[in-house]
């Protein structure tokens, strides 16, 4: 029982990274996105193909996803980002199930429906980090999560953030106080792209096996359902909002009653969390990050 | 000197032309204002020199430099700043963080393009960056007697100082030319006269103020030049007193007969 | 290709679009008076299929396929319609009316929790196997000029022109049409002049899931009935909806005949395999959106500074 929250933990890491870009994408710049999935997969298929077909290590791979990932999300950005908020959300859609349509037909390159097997455990200084012995694997996710929170956290709360709201806001102002809002919008697309395409290469070393049935919509749906419960705009309540959200998914699992649970149990929650939020508390459960200035702080002295 | 001028600015929609080859001359350092009846062009023309909208001819020159067709956010970096008709604050941002923005491409320490750079250089050096932005911030709000609102979400901030704000955000990036789209609308007498007495602060800060307006005694009082437009075209343009004994100004606002001013 | 070749995928292009064109027009009318995609609208053809399969199975008992079966069907199709009617309202007003105000994030949001809602409820009460849907006729194809024709086929073109054609005729020339249109051009000046915009937003609503219904039951007749049809052909209506010009009626029929067309054509001439066919339809989105994004039909709106 331990050991399956454990896996619970992990999860939450995993998917939290992917949270924090979708936190970036929707919760900042208030653009709707629905392909966190295929980012993902993107990140996963990257160090899936190339630690079994190449013999890379999974240290290297991780680059690769996060450009890969961030470059789709560069593709995908530039020809949907002026699209209005519904036609985005469609538009990303979209492509989300065109990856998964592709990685399931490519077949020379990313094996289709069966996937890639037998992925290597990834290897630090030697030490073989065995996803069977969760613990290893918790603090290799935790250290992930770390460095992003703090990497993102520190992004958003400087110009990048506040132009990133003030897009969300008002575009047209945005624009006229001299934000060039197309790049920003590509900027906050690429690095929630990026963030989840680490996701993605840490689930290929965590599961040992990449399919395309991973990553599907709902999988983008289940991020957003983590932003919207947390709280949009805030990296903190994502990370908790992950939390939540997996334990909803393996609630079962958990008490037990796996055989009296149906799996779309989990599926209605999801949907159910989405409107009673929207229309009860918009905000999330912890709100924005109230990060307004002058509350703690003295200005400097001239 | 001439700061801005267009020449034969026309902007058209499908049938309707809305900038009828309008020459529009500011004077640096002085305070215009733009006026006209409803319809008249003024905000489309106030758009097609700030880069929200493109002129189908004609020219604008900045700094005897042309920003035709440039976009908004390369125009706003070239040292012109605007306010809106309908009020545009970032409503869940606090008075500051609005005021934050305007200095988006202003740093004190890092260069422009460096954000990135900054980001991943040093933790601290971004937040000095912060601090510097966060003073600046300080300075307009106190210039703007805004400060005890400072971390109020603007969309709770009253009316009038609503209209300041947006008006301290825009100067927040130190531009050279302000354009104030209808900034008296909504106001009450008290408030028109505070704002006008704020322009003509900003006016002595050296920056060169157009305005639209629709309250006459605003107009007539602060402005140096005024400049008319009627469905389009330019009709007159001189100082208040010539302006307000032009036949033509008046036939357009008031039709043909002469009624109390 | 030869011309019976050509005509062929013309007539299967054709009813495909002419179901395309059914539920396009759901999303078309919905977005054309709150400007807002509904996202669960596909999902309700789902619930369409459904309830017209089970409605069917219980008029028709074990009857032999004759007169009886094609008016049990008939009425099947009327019940389903008329229940989605009231879905499609019931989710207006408890998911979708409260946010009316709310910035534009909330009700999209909104919509794909309903959609999940409703694909997955149906999953667990009906199972996630598809269901065979009988035809309540004998669906022997015939030939005619060397093309092969299914009377299913016929079936789907009549319902299409039918409902397209009553449609059209209730928007142009009836009083509620008239109120929905003013709604849809503007809300506010519409409820000044005595409109109740809440009971056109309802009236929408349930003509437009009705629609979704037929559309439903028509397609699940040829391809069964499951729980996640309604995604991915929810998905691609909307495309035809966006393609012919997204808040116009004429552009949701044309736009839905055209994707028809382009997917049936699209397949036959570039070769696509089969597990790529849904790519056309967001290939065909991404290229509207670049070229023309206000669609064919559609008339570019500018946002006024």
């Amino acid at each position: 029982m331990g050991n399956f929250f454990l896996l619970i933990l992990i999860y939450t890491c995993i998917y939290a990274l992917m949270s924090i870009g979708q936190n970036i994408i929707t919760g900042y710049a208030g653009m709707l996105s629905l392909c966190q999935a295929g980012f993902f997969a993107i990140g996963s298929y990257a160090t899936a193909i190339l630690t079994t077909g190449f013999g890379w290590s999974f240290w290297a791979t991780l680059p690769v996803a996060v450009l890969l990932s961030a470059l789709f999300g560069l593709l995908i950005g530039l020809p949907t980002l002026r699209l209005k908020g519904d036609y985005l959300a469609i538009a990303t859609l979209g492509f989300g199930e065109i990856v998964r349509n592709v990685l399931n037909n490519w077949d020379s390159v990313t094996n289709g429906p069966m996937g890639i097997q037998d992925i290597p455990m990834p290897k630090f200084f030697g030490m073989k980090i065995n996803p069977y012995n969760k613990i290893g694997f918790l603090l290799m996710s935790i250290i992930f999560l770390l460095v992003a929170y703090l990497l993102f956290q520190r992004l958003s709360r400087s110009r990048l953030g506040r132009a990133l709201e003030a897009i969300r806001e008002d575009e047209i102002a945005a624009e006229s106080m001299g934000i060039n809002v197309t790049k920003y919008k590509v900027a906050a697309f690429m690095l929630g792209a990026g963030i989840a395409g680490v996701a993605g290469s840490l689930q290929a070393v965590f599961s040992l096996s990449v399919t395309p049935g991973t990553y599907t919509f709902m999988v983008s749906v289940m991020v957003l359902c983590m932003v919207v419960l947390g709280g949009m705009g805030n990296f903190i309540a994502v990370i908790l909002g992950s939390f939540i959200i997996q334990l909803i998914s393996y609630f079962p699992q958990l008490t037990g009653l796996s055989s009296v649970i149906p799996p779309q149990f989990k599926q209605i929650l999801f949907g159910l969390i989405l409107v009673i939020m929207m229309i009860w508390r918009p905000q999330g459960i912890l709100g924005r990050e109230q990060h307004l200035y002058g509350a703690d702080r003295k200005g400097r002295k001239k | 000197m001439i700061l801005l001028e267009t020449q034969a600015l026309t902007r058209e929609y499908g049938g309707v032309i809305a900038v009828n080859g309008v020459d529009f001359v500011v004077e640096q350092g002085l305070i215009s204002g733009l006026i006209g009846p409803n319809g008249a062009g003024k905000t489309t023309l106030f758009n097609n020199i700030t880069g929200l909208d493109v002129p189908t001819k004609g020219k604008v020159f900045f700094n005897d430099r042309e920003i035709t067709g440039l976009p908004a956010h390369r125009i706003c970096r070239l040292g012109i700043a605007r306010t809106f008709q309908n009020i545009r604050l970032f409503k869940e941002l606090s008075v500051a963080e609005n005021i934050m923005v305007g200095c988006h491409f202003m740093t004190g320490k890092s260069p422009v393009k460096g954000r990135f750079g900054a980001a991943l250089k040093s933790y601290f050096s971004l937040q000095e960056e912060e601090d510097d932005l966060y003073d600046r911030a300080m300075q307009w709000m106190d210039f703007f007697k805004l400060s005890s609102f400072r971390m109020e979400y603007a969309k709770n901030l009253p009316y009038g100082h609503q209209r300041e704000l947006e008006i301290a955000r825009a100067m927040a990036s130190n531009p050279k030319l302000l354009f104030l789209d209808e900034p008296a609308a909504g106001m009450n007498p008290q408030e028109t006269e505070q704002l006008m007495e704020t322009i003509c602060r900003i006016r002595d800060l050296g920056v060169t103020v157009v305005l639209i307006e629709h309250d006459m005694r605003l107009v007539m009082n602060i402005c140096d030049s005024i400049t008319v437009l009627n469905y389009g075209l330019k009709i007159a343009q001189g100082t208040p007193r010539e302006i307000k004994s032009n036949p033509q100004v008046i036939e357009a606002y008031l039709g043909k007969e002469e009624d109390d001013e | 290709m030869s011309i019976s070749e050509i005509l062929q995928h013309f007539m299967n292009g054709l009813t495909l679009g002419g179901i395309y064109a059914l539920i396009a027009l759901g999303y078309t009318m919905v977005y054309g008076i709150l400007k807002f995609i509904n996202f669960a609208h596909g999902d309700i053809l789902m619930v369409g299929a459904y309830i017209g399969l089970f409605a069917f199975n219980a008029l028709r008992g074990s009857a032999p396929l004759g007169t009886w079966t094609i008016i049990a069907f008939f009425i099947a199709m009327v019940i389903s319609m008329a229940g989605c009617g009231v879905l499609g309202m019931f989710i207006e007003r408890v998911a979708y009316k409260p946010l009316r105000k709310a910035n534009r994030l909330a009700p999209l949001l909104s919509a794909i929790g309903v959609s999940f809602i409703l694909s997955n409820s149906a999953a667990w009460a009906f199972g996630t196997q598809s269901r065979k849907f009988d035809y309540p006729f004998d669906n022997t194809p015939f030939n005619l000029y060397g093309v092969i024709i299914t009377p299913h086929q016929i079936l789907i073109l009549a319902v299409s022109v039918i409902m397209m054609v009553s449609l059209s005729l209730f928007v142009d020339k009836s009083r509620m049409g008239k109120a929905m249109r003013a709604t849809s051009l503007d809300q506010d000046t519409a409820m000044l002049m005595g409109i109740n915009v809440n009971h056109v937003i309802s009236l929408t609503f349930a003509i437009g899931s009705a629609l979704a219904a037929t559309g439903g039951i028509l397609i699940a007749l040829d391809f069964k009935a499951y729980p996640s049809m309604g995604m991915m052909t929810g998905l691609k209506a909307f495309v035809a909806a966006v393609v012919g010009g997204i808040g116009n009626i004429s552009g949701a029929m044309l736009g839905g005949i055209l994707l028809g067309l382009l997917e049936t054509f699209g397949v036959a001439i570039l070769g696509i395999p089969t597990g790529m066919k849904d790519t056309i339809a967001f290939g065909v989105l991404i290229l509207i959106l670049l070229i023309k994004p206000e669609g064919i039909l559609g008339k570019a709106e500018k946002e006024k500074v």
